[in-house]
């Protein structure tokens, strides 16, 4: 019990444990393909051949990996403060408001590279703000952030449907969503970088966000490894005290923290409703904000995980939709519970095959355990 | 009487709407009263629902289905016990692991076993629990106000329905006035003291997860089996959420447990009565500001702003032995 | 009659490479106080573990009045008749005294009969032992004193006729401990034994039978308590000749840097830990502050160092106010020039997941020679991490090491070196060398005494009184959140212990 963890070599801890885990989540989800009488390793294949088979479905696979850097990259940056943002699904939500409101005042007057960074700001805008109201409870009054965000996105989802229902519906439209914007507010296709590469693509929704998700990676690297701000955020996340200690304000760093990491999830806004459709529809998060959990703990929090991980995540999206067409049993709900399981074994079992690692190399090779431990403090 | 027979409909509604509430809310006191955090109740409840809809389809008793239901979410409780007690994995994120390894598994497995776009067959009869009518409930129809209380309101439910208001007497009875009571709370304020005393925390902790994963299970069966005539995808529809919500607006007490849960169900009983309807002075209030409502409640009550909700002091922590 | 009440034979037990315990023996007579002294980190408490069964030996013996017993859970313990009174209270705070006194003893499914069984037996236990408190007080209502009695108590209830404290006095006032002692020797006559884990010389003189000396997992040496003094046991507890006499020139005290007056700390409890404090501290002088771990020094130098609110009274430091009772923030302080050594290296000072060169900035990573713009300048810090390493032989020295692989000499160290080189005007230190090994200890002593020659102010708490009389050029002795007395560096350590101990003789503070 009281067998303090022996150290593996980094390699290992990054990279091995994570795929381990990420392995057994497969093979219990090969099993739920077994339980609907599907082979599992066909149902691989046809997934692999879905997202990467070719320059179309690897346009899709981005698409849908861009959702996923954005709100990994959220939880990931709350999660380096030591605060769990399980809100990001309706920061996001809400951050559709402020790209809205852009697209529909500039779209007839402004070029799409004007509209643009506006719309950037406006998403990255509102999701902060509708992080900084639990961030704020948090910080002041003590609220436990886990269960306020879980609220706010209730209540976000209630704000939605009745703005896009009973506000924002062009008069005489049924359907609950704004009207199409303009070419002013619509991102560039991402059509010629696939070309560029070699790949045919047809037409597929893979847009300018995909680019500003990678840029934003980087820039959360940099905040995290390489500024003030971040050294901060870490000395917070991992003793409270110290940053104490060092004078760094705890109410500040939770609510800096809250709301960089809504912003960035309010960006996931920008990909569907700019990008691909044009227009804002009823629940067009479509569960990214949750996607985004799985999605930090398998890169573990380092945006050079994240964006891999996203990837993966957005494969098994349009993997899982030709999966789908192939063999119906296996409805895109299937990425649902991969994503269960990929929290579960990368999040919250994370250390259960530790102990069978460390033993493994122990015995490989008793040096390869790293520095030995130093000496404790005694006992 | 029109207007008493209105309210008298209105909470036989409320009651309707607040039994999975209730039953998913004191199944979480048992867990985070003993230092677990659960925000898996949405899940079990679904679990519950789904495998208590799909077993009463299959053998037409709705009996086995409420055994199955409260098989799979006991199962689910055994899960997030072993991520968070035994692996001393953190709550939060295994509770949400299970919500989203339900909400798909209840779907594809419906559409592989039922084929009827994630619906579980449609239950009848001995498949389904059936309203009870209590004695005496049509004779005392006529008497005036009690007749209608007793015979609306109070009689005409089904069994589960009796069984989650006992519940709530029996849950306080259990809580303070036994011997596994008393361990309960104590290892969920310090699990040190109760590992000192010699009681084992992590057996203690596995039967609060359990009773969680029973009461969760019967609440699923509710929703499928006796309120609903079949599992539905998504059926639960955030009401473990609200549960939960329910939970801390009774600071984790069973008896404001029931009230926060009949509050609630009110507001949803009431949401759906009054949808479209204009009020005097506020004029129409959009019924999704009424579904937001047991939310934004929550959040003033955590806000410290009506009162003060303390969790358990150990919850969310998973217990290390000091060196 | 049977064997002695317990013997341990051949114990021995590691946690990782750590090896608490070696080999250790140790037999307590039926009836005695058996006293079990060491320093912090000698294995005292992994003993008493075992003993409990909350750990597992991993080799060795115990047998209980002569019979090998076979203790693997506190449940076992308890069965043998061994209760324990933790150093840190197993208590549920919001459970009332006789639900705590039942837990675990319930004996029945429910709690009626149980209750009302504990409360007459609580009676008794009131006649026979004068242990009186409230049976339905809320815990966290009461004062801790009283909050140990049930700790007692609960072992008595559960029919202990060996009772083990760790370290009862810690949060005790001397009136208090007194009162324990008193409790203790009722017990001895009632035919209990107890054994008394400390690491203060003064309990082991004043109410034990036998003594046991620890030292670094091994136990060094038993003896009568009567037939030894407190200068062996001292010897015995640190294993060489003591003292650490530090080479030191006399001190030059140049003007006043730090000046605190009428301070008052109250904790979140509302207790006030620190009354009416006033002192100064010039620049050029070690002032050392004595006392009694839990008198208010904790809260004293946290208070100055901005890390705790302070309710009243007033910090100066080069003659400008802190803002002790309001917005007081440690980042400022340092501008100001005023550095702290915090007592709690692991969860304060250091932030255990970083890497070495990380911690080398904790607090000043808002200077500019480590900033470029927002960014932090990796290369200068870096740099400057390699530069203190070496000045202050940390080993390993790897600057990218992760923090919690450094032994605990070398993390203090790592403090050391940061809160030293950025050339403050004003130092204060807690703790400085608790859980250090002994040639650290030296080097940091010397550093110490190496800022005072350069000009600066310190402020040093320790328990460790040898090291407050061998670095400090004046002693400030507290008590009960009062400075109680000023002595100089020749007074006498007896001197000083009485003031410890709250006797004041002529004068008033």
């Amino acid at each position: 019990m009281s067998t303090p963890f022996a150290k593996l070599p980094r390699w290992a801890d990054y990279g091995l444990i994570p795929v381990v885990n990420l392995v057994v989540a497969f093979l219990v989800a090969g099993v739920v393909v077994l339980l609907v009488g599907e082979n599992p390793l066909d149902a691989a294949g046809i997934l692999v051949k879905g997202a990467f088979g070719s320059g179309q479905n690897i346009a899709y696979t981005l698409f849908y990996a861009t959702n996923f850097i954005f709100t990994g990259l959220a939880v990931a940056v709350a999660f380096h403060c030591g605060l769990f943002n399980i809100g990001g699904e309706g920061q996001a939500y809400i951050a559709g408001l402020g790209v809205v409101v852009v697209c529909l005042s500039f779209d007839a007057v402004l070029p799409w590279w004007l509209t643009f960074p506006l719309a950037i700001l406006a998403a990255a805008a509102m999701g902060a703000l509708w992080a900084l109201i639990p961030a704020y409870l948090q910080a002041k009054r003590g609220s436990h952030i886990v269960i306020t965000t879980i609220m706010f996105n209730f209540i976000a989802a209630s704000v939605m449907v009745y703005l896009l229902v009973d506000v924002l519906k062009p008069a005489g439209s049924m359907a609950p969503q704004t009207r199409d914007f303009l070419e002013g507010a619509q991102l560039p296709k991402l059509k010629w970088m696939l070309e560029a590469l070699g790949l045919s693509v047809r037409s597929a929704p893979l847009n300018l966000s995909f680019l500003l998700a990678l840029v934003m990676a980087f820039l959360v690297w940099v905040l995290i490894w390489r500024t003030r701000l971040g050294y901060e955020m870490r000395t917070y996340g991992f003793s409270p005290k110290a940053a104490r200690y060092a004078g760094i304000s705890e109410s500040r760093m939770i609510i800096v923290t809250m709301m960089i990491s809504g912003g960035l999830a309010g960006m996931m806004a920008m990909n569907p409703i700019m990008g691909d459709q044009h227009h804002m529809t009823l629940d067009f998060v479509a569960g990214a904000g949750f996607v985004g959990i799985a999605v930090a703990l398998m890169g573990r929090s380092h945006p050079f995980g994240i964006v891999p991980a996203a990837i993966l995540f957005g494969a098994l999206y349009q993997g899982g939709a030709e999966l789908a067409f192939e063999m119906p049993n296996i409805s895109r709900d299937m990425i649902v519970i991969i994503q269960g399981l990929v929290i579960l074994f990368a999040g919250a079992l994370e250390h259960m095959f530790r102990p069978a690692v460390q033993t493994l190399f122990a015995s490989i090779s008793p040096r390869s355990m790293g520095v030995p431990a130093a000496k404790g403090e005694g006992a | 009487m029109a207007f008493l027979d209105a309210l008298v409909q209105l909470l036989d509604a409320t009651i309707r709407v607040s039994v999975p509430l209730l039953l998913a809310c004191l199944a979480g006191l048992y867990s985070e009263r003993a230092g677990i955090f659960d925000i898996g109740l949405e899940g079990k409840m679904l679990a519950g629902a789904f495998a208590g809809a799909s077993a009463a389809a299959v053998t037409g008793s709705a009996w086995i289905g409420l055994l199955t239901a409260i098989l799979a979410a006991v199962f689910l409780g055994l899960v997030h016990g072993f991520a968070s007690i035994t692996h001393r994995g953190n709550q939060i994120v295994s509770g949400v692991a299970i919500n989203f390894v339900v909400a798909g598994s209840t779907i594809i497995l419906g559409q592989a076993w039922f084929r009827q776009g994630g619906r579980t067959p449609s239950l009848a009869g001995p498949a389904r629990f059936e309203a009870i009518t209590l004695p005496g409930a049509e004779a005392l129809r006529e008497v005036p106000v009690i007749g209608l209380i007793y015979s609306e309101l109070i009689s005409g439910h089904s069994i589960l329905v009796y069984v989650a208001f006992l519940m709530v007497p029996l849950t306080w009875w259990v809580l303070y006035r036994t011997r596994f009571g008393l361990r309960l709370r104590a290892v969920g304020e310090n699990p040190a003291a109760v590992d000192t005393a010699g009681i084992s925390v992590t057996w203690l902790r596995y039967r609060a997860v359990i009773l969680t994963g029973v009461l969760t299970g019967i609440a699923g069966a509710y929703l499928s089996v006796a309120q609903n005539a079949g599992f539905v995808k998504d059926m639960t529809a955030g009401k473990g959420y609200i549960a939960l919500a329910a939970l801390i607006f009774a600071k984790w007490k069973p008896v404001p447990a029931m009230f926060a849960c009949l509050l609630f169900g009110f507001l949803d009983a009431a949401s759906i009565r009054f949808q479209g309807m204009a009020w005097p002075v506020i004029g129409k209030v959009p019924v999704q500001f009424i579904n937001a409502l047991p939310f934004v409640l929550t959040v003033i009550l955590l806000a410290g702003f009506i009162g003060k909700a303390i969790p358990p002091r150990a919850g969310g922590v998973p217990y290390v032995k000091e060196r | 009659m049977a064997g002695p009440a317990i013997e341990l034979i051949g114990i021995n037990k590691s946690f990782g490479t750590v090896r608490a315990n070696r080999d250790i023996n140790l037999e307590v007579e039926r009836g005695t106080i058996h006293g079990i002294i060491g320093e912090n980190g000698a294995g005292k408490s992994t003993l008493m573990s075992i003993l409990y069964g909350f750990y597992q030996a991993d080799s060795g013996e115990i047998r209980i009045g002569g019979k090998t017993a076979s203790i693997r859970t506190p449940n076992d313990a308890i069965a043998g008749g061994i209760g324990m009174v933790h150093q840190h209270f197993m208590l549920v705070e919001n459970f009332t005294v006789v639900e705590n006194i039942i837990l675990g003893a319930e004996g029945e499914p429910l709690l009626k009969r149980s209750i009302g069984k504990a409360r007459s037996e609580l009676q008794r236990l009131e006649r026979e032992y004068g242990l009186d408190v409230d049976p339905d007080a809320v815990i966290e209502d009461l004062a801790v004193g009283l909050q140990q009695r049930v700790e007692i108590l609960k072992a008595l209830y559960r029919g202990a006729e060996i009772l083990i404290l760790d370290e009862p006095t810690g949060v005790l006032t001397p009136a208090e401990a007194d009162h324990l002692f008193r409790i203790l020797r009722m017990l001895k006559d009632q035919g209990k034994t107890v054994v008394l884990i400390t690491h203060k010389l003064r309990e082991i003189m004043a109410v034990t039978d036998t003594v046991s000396v620890m030292r670094q997992g091994t136990m060094v040496a038993t003896r009568r308590t009567a037939e030894t003094t407190v200068e062996e046991l001292a010897e015995l507890m640190v294993g060489r000749r003591v003292l650490l006499h530090v080479e030191k020139g006399k001190a030059s005290p140049g003007p006043v840097k730090l000046a605190v007056s009428g301070l008052t700390v109250r904790d979140q409890r509302g207790v006030v830990m620190v009354d009416n404090v006033s002192f100064e501290v010039r620049a050029g002088e070690i002032v050392g502050i004595a006392g009694v771990a839990g008198n208010g020094q904790s809260e004293l130098i946290e208070a100055i160092a901005g890390t705790r609110r302070a309710q009243s009274g007033a910090v100066m430091l080069d003659g400008k106010a802190i803002d002790v009772t309001g917005h007081a923030d440690p980042g400022d302080l340092r501008d100001r020039g005023l550095a702290h050594v915090p007592e709690d290296r692991h969860h304060v000072g250091l932030v255990l997941a970083f890497e070495e060169a990380e911690n080398s900035i904790l607090g000043y990573h808002d200077k500019p020679q480590f900033l470029k713009g927002p960014l932090l300048d990796v290369e200068a810090i870096h740099a400057d991490a390699r530069d203190k390493i070496e000045k202050y032989d940390i080993r390993p020295p790897n600057d990218r090491l992760r923090t919690a692989n450094f032994s605990g000499g070398n993390q203090q160290k790592i403090v050391l070196a940061r809160e030293m080189e950025q050339d403050p005007g004003v130092l204060v230190v807690g703790q400085p060398t608790r859980g250090v090994d002994v040639g650290a200890i030296e080097f940091i002593h010397k550093r110490l005494i190496a800022m005072r020659d350069a000009g600066k102010a310190v402020l040093l708490i320790s328990v460790e009184l040898d090291e407050i009389r061998s670095l400090s050029d004046r002693i400030l002795v507290m008590f009960a959140g009062r400075v109680v007395g000023e002595r100089g560096p020749e007074a006498s350590e007896g001197e000083l212990g009485l003031l410890m101990a709250g006797v004041v003789k002529q004068e008033a503070a």
